[in-house]
């Protein structure tokens, strides 16, 4: 049984032009102790899944799943008591900003004891004495100094560790990361991502992360969650993912890595944006954008075939780095910048 | 915090001096003069009126009178007042306190009703509560005081025979004065009837001077509120699994507080303002009702002194809701 089996999850936000569908279809099943990765641009509808996933979207939004189980538990049939005690506590979450992230009213050492209290309990001494292990854990300098600090004292890569440390205080099974290096400058960015594969392998937790960035998906995921537009396009294990991307989308977003650009003088990118709540296209979401797309992709929405494991949102997915779609040929001969046909591989 | 609070201190100064300047110079604007009208209707003879300004020392100049007034001033010295010759200083202690016992029931009043409000509004928005309490203090804020103030009285006190018309405790007490509030003084007295008395003296009036803060703490609660539940960090408490009461109490109220204190404050000038009114309807003898007299009487010395009294004591409470900041907002502590 997976740890967290959700299938067909759809979030709708009551807008004042109607009902806007943020996210649709998405399905996600994380076992014990995997490292998931969910990858789109912004706009893409990675952050309100996970968000719609730990409840903690505003009253306007509308989450729907076919199937939504945290360790078995339905969580769309538990109660908001009964939910709170697995959102926090078994299942925990961490943000892009850890800046705002932290309430400036209370010291970090407030923070999580608060968190320790909610879901473990124990005496004032010894919820104390996990905080400041757990700010050691999280490689924060002088705990028994900083246990005492306010946010607006620490910097941001410090305030995305005690984040980390509130995150996994009560022994979580599954950490969601809502881009968590967003926010912080490069140096950091390396130094926090390892840290949370370290915590990942040291507590054997389940860790979803969700990124832009696919050197961190590479470096990190044995699963990967391609999402454009609210949908998710494709589902594969890391290796297969870089290998044989299958949708048009992670392929152009694959060939944007400088890795694999090879020793091209520009790196090839995906024109336009995507498309937001009064611009969609009809078809296939990812038609304007897709150097394969012919008329039937404009004109018919796609559905993942039967006996793709895959589940890819095409009409044409690519084979071996090869588009079955009409529009290829003159694609590769029109663009020989974004060639279906790359030689470089990681 | 120390250092925080010497220079908040400092930064009052010019304010202050500016305050006995405005002071001073109001009273003398008005047309009218203090001899004349206490001469009345009989006139006064030219020398007589000569003896008496130099007697008062009006005949000085206006520069040499302000110096005058500002010397003693800082020694504690308003003068005393043209009407009872009783020092300013005496006249004002022994009326402040009815103001004060009757401004910090309105305040209570306004806050312990309007911040809940403001909170419950906030965390139903759009719903009805949120439109029924938004309504209802907007009228609150509308309402004149002393229309408003008559009408309860009417309702209330004439109709209903629910609460007293008028002063601050029953004729059949008599409570001796020792820190001239009406509840603390009978409590030392030991007399409960005379507790409960004043108690009840004193409901219509904080409700009618408290209408107004209650308003705008109401809706400055809301407004400050929704802007705090849309932060990160109250998503980060719903993120702990917290509960709902504990996200809304202390995640998002507790910052929201910060701008709500600072309306507090600035509702006790107003409420110091409002209970010349109020104090005039219900006839309480506080300064409202003192300096009203010693407005229509010209008697200058009062005047400049309750004035430069009332805005010493806004002074001191903005100071303090300054120090009450640091304590609510530790980025300001730091």
């Amino acid at each position: 049984m997976a740890l967290l089996d959700i299938e067909g999850l759809s979030v709708r936000f009551k807008t004042s032009s109607g009902l806007f569908a943020a996210v649709e279809g998405v399905d996600i099943n994380v076992d014990r102790g995997e490292v998931w990765s969910i990858v789109g641009e912004s706009g893409s509808g990675k952050s309100v899944s996970m968000l719609a996933t730990m409840g903690l979207l505003p009253w306007t939004a509308q989450v729907t799943a076919d199937k939504m189980a945290f360790d078995g538990q339905d969580l769309q049939q538990l109660s908001s008591r009964q939910r709170r005690r697995i959102v926090g506590g078994e299942m925990s979450m961490i943000f892009q900003e850890p800046m705002s992230s932290l309430n400036p009213c209370f010291t970090v050492g407030t923070q999580i004891d608060e968190m320790i209290k909610q879901h473990l309990g124990g005496s004032r001494k010894e919820r104390h004495e996990r905080a400041l292990d757990l700010l050691a854990q999280v490689g924060i300098p002088d705990p028994a100094r900083r246990i005492k600090a306010y946010p607006h004292q620490l910097s941001g890569g410090m305030s995305q560790r005690v984040m980390i440390a509130m995150a996994i205080s009560c022994n979580p099974r599954l950490l969601i990361a809502d881009e968590p290096t967003t926010a912080l400058d490069v140096t950091i960015q390396a130094q926090i991502l390892e840290l949370l594969l370290r915590l990942q392998e040291d507590t054997g937790m389940a860790l979803i992360l969700i990124t832009h960035d696919m050197g961190v998906v590479a470096e990190t995921a044995k699963h990967v969650v391609v999402q454009y537009a609210g949908r998710q396009v494709e589902k594969q294990d890391v290796k297969s993912l870089f290998a044989n991307p299958r949708h048009p989308y992670t392929e152009a977003l694959l060939s944007a890595l400088p890795e694999r650009a090879g020793d091209r003088d520009r790196l090839p990118t995906i024109p336009g944006v995507v498309p937001g709540q009064h611009d969609r296209p009809s078809g296939c979401l990812f038609n304007p954008r897709c150097q394969y797309a012919t008329e039937h992709c404009r004109e018919v929405e796609p559905v993942p075939a039967a006996d793709d494991p895959a589940r890819t949102l095409c009409h044409y997915p690519l084979e071996d780095g090869i588009s079955p779609s009409p529009a290829a040929a003159g694609a590769a001969r029109d663009n020989p910048q974004s060639s279906p046909h790359r030689e470089v591989r990681p | 915090m120390f250092k925080f609070f010497l220079v908040k201190l400092a930064q009052l100064v010019p304010t202050f001096i500016g305050v006995t300047i405005v002071a001073f110079a109001f009273i003398r604007l008005l047309p009218g003069d203090p001899i004349l009208l206490m001469a009345g209707e009989r006139g006064i003879s030219a020398e007589r009126y000569a003896q008496l300004e130099s007697q008062m020392g009006f005949d000085r100049s206006l520069v040499v009178q302000y110096l005058d007034f500002l010397k003693g001033l800082l020694h504690g010295d308003l003068g005393n007042s043209l009407v009872t010759h009783a020092p300013v200083m005496d006249e004002f202690m022994s009326r402040f306190p009815a103001t004060l016992e009757l401004s910090l029931f309105a305040l209570a009043f306004a806050v312990i009703i309007g911040l809940p409000a403001g909170v419950l509004a906030a965390v139903k928005r759009g719903k009805t509560l949120d439109h029924t309490i938004m309504g209802v203090s907007l009228t609150g804020y509308s309402m004149p005081i002393f229309w408003w103030g008559l009408l309860l009285i009417m309702l209330f006190s004439s109709t209903l025979g629910w609460t007293p018309v008028s002063g601050r405790i029953s004729y059949m007490y008599f409570i001796e004065p020792v820190t001239g509030f009406m509840t603390i003084d009978s409590l030392i007295a030991g007399d409960w009837g005379a507790f409960l008395s004043s108690l009840h003296y004193l409901i219509l009036p904080s409700i009618v001077l408290g209408t107004i803060p209650l308003a705008v703490i109401a809706r400055q609660t809301r407004s400050s509120m929704l802007e705090v539940l849309g932060e990160d960090y109250v998503r980060t408490a719903r993120a702990k699994g917290l509960s709902n009461f504990r996200v809304i109490m202390v995640h998002t109220l507790r910052n929201a507080l910060i701008s709500v204190v600072t309306v507090i404050g600035l509702q006790v000038g107003l409420l110091l303002a409002g209970a010349i009114l109020t104090e005039t309807i219900f006839s309480w003898p506080g300064i409202g009702k003192w300096m009203i007299d010693a407005i229509s009487r010209r008697d200058y010395p009062s005047v400049q002194g309750g004035l430069v009294l009332i805005a010493f004591i806004v002074m001191i409470v903005n100071l303090l809701v300054d120090l009450a900041y640091g304590v609510i907002n530790p980025r300001i502590r730091h």
